[in-house]
């Protein structure tokens, strides 16, 4: 409800069957370079809390919000009669749609429930038709990312009547390791288990997987809730470019609360109004066509990239990163005025550093050496420069580089005619073959 | 070794300037760090030290070899973490300056690993388990002999140190301002210098050439990190008063022996740090009224901007182009300092304006107008060639005109900071050991 009175226009409730009883402790995250909970694991199970009791709230929250969707998430054991019964009990209680876990990775997986389903994709096609035989509301299945390609069990869903899939589910994860105890996070007694991993971490993996299925020809205009790390309007948005019709939001609620939402409604809209959005539908899907295969992208096309001394503050990222892992095609060789001697123009990191280590630096003393270091610009010499020629327009420093659009990838005509490595094969086939000597 | 006086009163009145970094701040600073390439901080270091990789150490938690990667240029780490005007070099450096961003706080980070190396008992490492038979005598225990001293003993060489006073770390131990480097931390920093089988002799003054000769007999290479000589004094009438106080002998008695009584108004005469950090500790001691007297302008104070303001903060005041002319005291005391307004005449030389002196009503004078070279020792060592003053030295090593001696710190630079001497005694400590092993090829 508080969830609502932010903004929301619906909710998944927490996944409802027969009783189970949780451990403590639940969770565990990593943390990245300061930043707590980059990623989130649970090994929590559906709802601890009796079936009554939740069907009672969902009542509840219905009676007060009805204009608000309230999604019942269901998960029973594998049993035609159970899933009748517990579909009927969500409707009964107001429920303005089913989704069925089938993705839950741990624990419910052990009892035959959860991904176990979801990995399968004949139980996941036959317990869909099995909840849609009675379901009077939409049914949603939602997907589980661990299997070898989700469009399998999308399908499958699909052809079990499913009137809609949500994608991902956690991803079967061990966040790491304490090491002092040598015990695996979250810890319960000195034991650890596999849990479920969501969060930031988990976006890419979502938008890869949630492309997939909208992209299919099998499951065209499927309906899709999209799920994992989406925390702001901007991840929102990409969800929903990439096919979605709504998305689901846990993590980001679980770290700051539900002040989250007013943001993505108010960054969402203003966003839409920028690009003259009016509505969801207009921008719904339209970058599910942008990804393609590999063998369709223009071989032609080059980009390299540009460095703006202007903005660059000299901590030479870009070289190292573009030296050591990259394609060596940014130096530190350039000089203001004239130079007495040698410029070395292709000098390694390892002979960069030599020279500042073998230097002798002394505290200045203003009266004596003048005023400081100069911190105003940068000086030239700390200025990479990108040979060009050499440039494969890898992005790598643009990536690195701290300074915002310090680096960027600039377009050089190539002359050549766009082709893809799909035209290029074909275009070999179809030459006659060459005759043997 | 004498002991240091425990005076509650002093840790009271000079609480660090910059507290220590908890390790939720700490690690939030070092998440912070760019990590740059060839880092401008680490070259503006005049001992190296790696900071990207101390800082990266720190954010990865690995605090042991944050505090060896520091200590590894620089033996010092600790107080140079405290002494160091960073905000001209390393801090100075960073280039989130021109990314409208705050530096990264190198020297609180680079406290916070020694704090830590310290608090787990962590003992320097050696370089080099042969044991060498040469001998190496280093002449003061300021911070470039230490810093020779250490690099030789990590080494495997037998190293003394002469210290002519009771305690060893030089200007480190009786001159930095006690809020930023309290004696007591340079005395624990030195004990593990000490634990590295360093030999320490005190009271032990080193002056004639019979006293070198015996050196030269006994030890295979001297090194002369001999700092500098005595205060100059103002050479005014007055200047023999008991309460015209050399302002180091000041700052050295308050941080190692009784705090001295300063009385309600102090003229300090100089503006280079020195001044500051004397002008200072007289607020800090209770003095009402201190005000630093300097012959020329704002402009030409070779104290660093940094410390002017801070000076400013603790309620100094600043009267420029001002000489003193004579001090006037009788039976109970100082009265006043008569001074009279400067100006640079037609042939560029500061001169007394006629008719303008005045009484500045004090009862101390503090006088920092910089220190002589130590003429005497110096000029008994046979074969070094001195210039101005100091011992001309090979900058890479620090190797004198007498190839039996090596110099650095003060006596060479004549008189920068700390990590300056840490940088010049380590160059030589390398640069013997490697005059050792061309000798042995």
């Amino acid at each position: 409800m508080r969830a609502f009175d932010a903004g929301w226009g619906g909710a998944v409730w927490k996944t409802i069957g027969e009783p189970i009883v949780n451990v403590s402790s639940r969770y565990s995250s990593v943390d990245w370079n300061g930043q707590r909970m980059m990623g989130l694991n649970n090994i929590e199970l559906i709802s601890d809390r009796p079936l009554d009791v939740n069907l009672r709230e969902i009542a509840e929250v219905k009676r007060r919000y009805p204009r608000h969707a309230v999604i019942a998430s269901l998960m029973v054991e594998s049993k035609r009669e159970a899933w009748h019964a517990i579909v009927a009990q969500a409707e009964d209680a107001g429920a303005d749609g089913l989704e069925l876990n089938f993705g839950c990775p741990h624990g419910m997986s052990e009892r035959g429930m959860g991904s176990a389903v979801g990995q399968v994709p004949e139980y996941t096609e036959m317990i869909t038709a099995w909840v849609k035989e009675k379901a009077r509301t939409p049914v949603i299945v939602k997907l589980t990312p661990n299997i070898s390609d989700i469009r399998v069990i999308a399908r499958a869903a699909k052809r079990g009547g499913a009137d809609a899939v949500s994608a991902i589910n956690t991803i079967n994860s061990i966040t790491g390791i304490d090491l002092d105890t040598l015990t695996p996070r979250p810890n319960v007694d000195g034991k650890s288990s596999h849990g479920g991993y969501c969060g930031p971490a988990v976006k890419p993996i979502a938008l890869n997987m949630v492309q997939q299925v909208a992209a299919d020809a099998e499951t065209a205009g499927l309906p899709i809730s999209g799920i994992g790390g989406i925390a702001t309007w901007k991840e929102a948005a990409e969800f929903i470019l990439l096919g979605c019709g709504t998305v689901q939001v846990c993590t980001a609620a679980m770290h700051y609360g539900y002040r989250i939402v007013e943001d993505m409604v108010d960054g969402l809209a203003n966003w839409m109004s920028e690009k003259g959005f009016s509505s969801i539908e207009e921008f719904r899907g339209l970058s599910v066509g942008r990804v393609t295969e590999w063998k369709h992208l223009n071989l032609s096309y080059k980009i390299v990239a540009h460095i703006d001394e202007a903005k660059c503050i000299g901590c030479e990222l870009c070289y190292v990163a573009c030296w050591d892992g990259a394609h060596q095609c940014i130096h530190v060789d350039r000089v203001s005025g004239p130079v007495n001697g040698h410029v070395e123009l292709h000098a390694t990191p390892a002979s960069v550093e030599a020279v500042t280590r073998a230097s002798i630096a002394v505290t200045p003393i203003a009266k004596l050496d003048g005023s400081g270091n100069g911190n105003g610009t940068t000086p030239l010499a700390r200025i990479p420069r990108v040979d060009e020629t050499e440039c494969v327009g890898c992005n790598l420093c643009s990536l690195v580089c701290p300074v915002e659009d310090c680096i960027t990838m600039v377009e050089v005509a190539t002359g050549a005619k766009a082709e893809t490595w799909a035209e290029r094969t074909a275009a070999e086939c179809a030459r006659p073959p060459t005759t043997q000597h | 070794m004498a002991s240091l006086p425990e005076i509650p009163e002093i840790a009271a009145r000079f609480g660090d300037l910059h507290p220590p970094l908890t390790a939720q701040a700490a690690l939030a600073e070092a998440n912070r760090c760019l990590n740059c390439f060839d880092a401008p901080c680490m070259g503006a270091c005049p001992t190296h030290i790696d900071v990207p990789r101390f800082i990266g150490k720190i954010a990865r938690e690995n605090l042991r070899g944050s505090a060896l990667t520091i200590l590894d240029a620089n033996v010092l780490g600790a107080s140079c973490s405290r002494a160091c005007p960073v905000e001209v070099l390393c801090e100075g450096a960073c280039v989130l300056h021109r990314y409208n961003k705050k530096p990264i706080e190198i020297a609180r980070l680079q406290r916070f690993a020694m704090d830590a190396f310290h608090a787990a008992g962590g003992r320097l490492p050696v370089k080099s388990a042969e044991a060498r038979r040469e001998k190496v005598a280093c002449i003061g225990a300021g911070p470039a002999s230490l810093a020779c001293a250490a690099e030789l003993r990590q080494r495997g060489f037998k190293v003394t140190v002469f210290e002519r006073r009771a305690l060893p770390g030089g200007l480190n131990t009786y001159g930095v301002a006690e809020y930023k480097l309290p004696a007591r931390a340079s005395l624990e920093e030195i004990e593990l210098i000490k634990a590295l089988g360093v030999e320490f002799r005190y009271g032990v003054e080193i002056r004639t050439q019979a006293e070198l000769e015996e050196l030269e007999r006994e030890f295979d290479r001297i090194f002369l990190g001999v700092g500098l000589g005595a205060a100059r004094r103002l050479g005014i009438p007055g200047d023999e008063h008991r309460d015209v106080i050399d302002a180091l002998e000041f700052i050295a008695r308050y941080k190692t022996a009784d705090p001295p009584q300063v009385t309600r108004s102090v003229a300090v005469i100089g503006a280079g740090n020195t001044a500051i950090d004397a002008a200072n500790a007289a607020r800090r001691l209770g003095a009402e009224n201190v005000a630093i007297l300097y012959r020329r302008s704002e402009r030409d104070m070779s104290a660093f901007a940094f410390e002017f303001e801070h000076a400013k903060q603790e309620g100094v005041q600043f009267q420029w182009r001002v000489i003193p002319v004579r001090i006037h005291a009788d039976a109970s005391g100082i009265r006043s300092l008569e001074c009279a307004q400067a100006r640079v005449n037609a042939a560029g030389v500061l001169e007394a304006v006629d008719g303008t002196d005045f009484h500045f009503d004090c009862q101390q004078i503090l006088y920092a107008i910089g220190q002589s070279p130590l003429l005497e020792l110096l000029s008994t060592v046979r074969g070094i060639e001195l210039s101005h003053g100091r011992v001309v030295v090979d900058r890479p090593t620090g190797l004198t005109s007498n190839p039996k001696y090596f110099a650095g710190g003060d006596c060479v630079n004549g008189g920068r900071e700390v990590v300056d001497a840490v940088a010049d005694g380590k160059r030589a400590g390398v640069a013997i050991n490697q005059a050792f092993e061309v000798a042995h090829a």
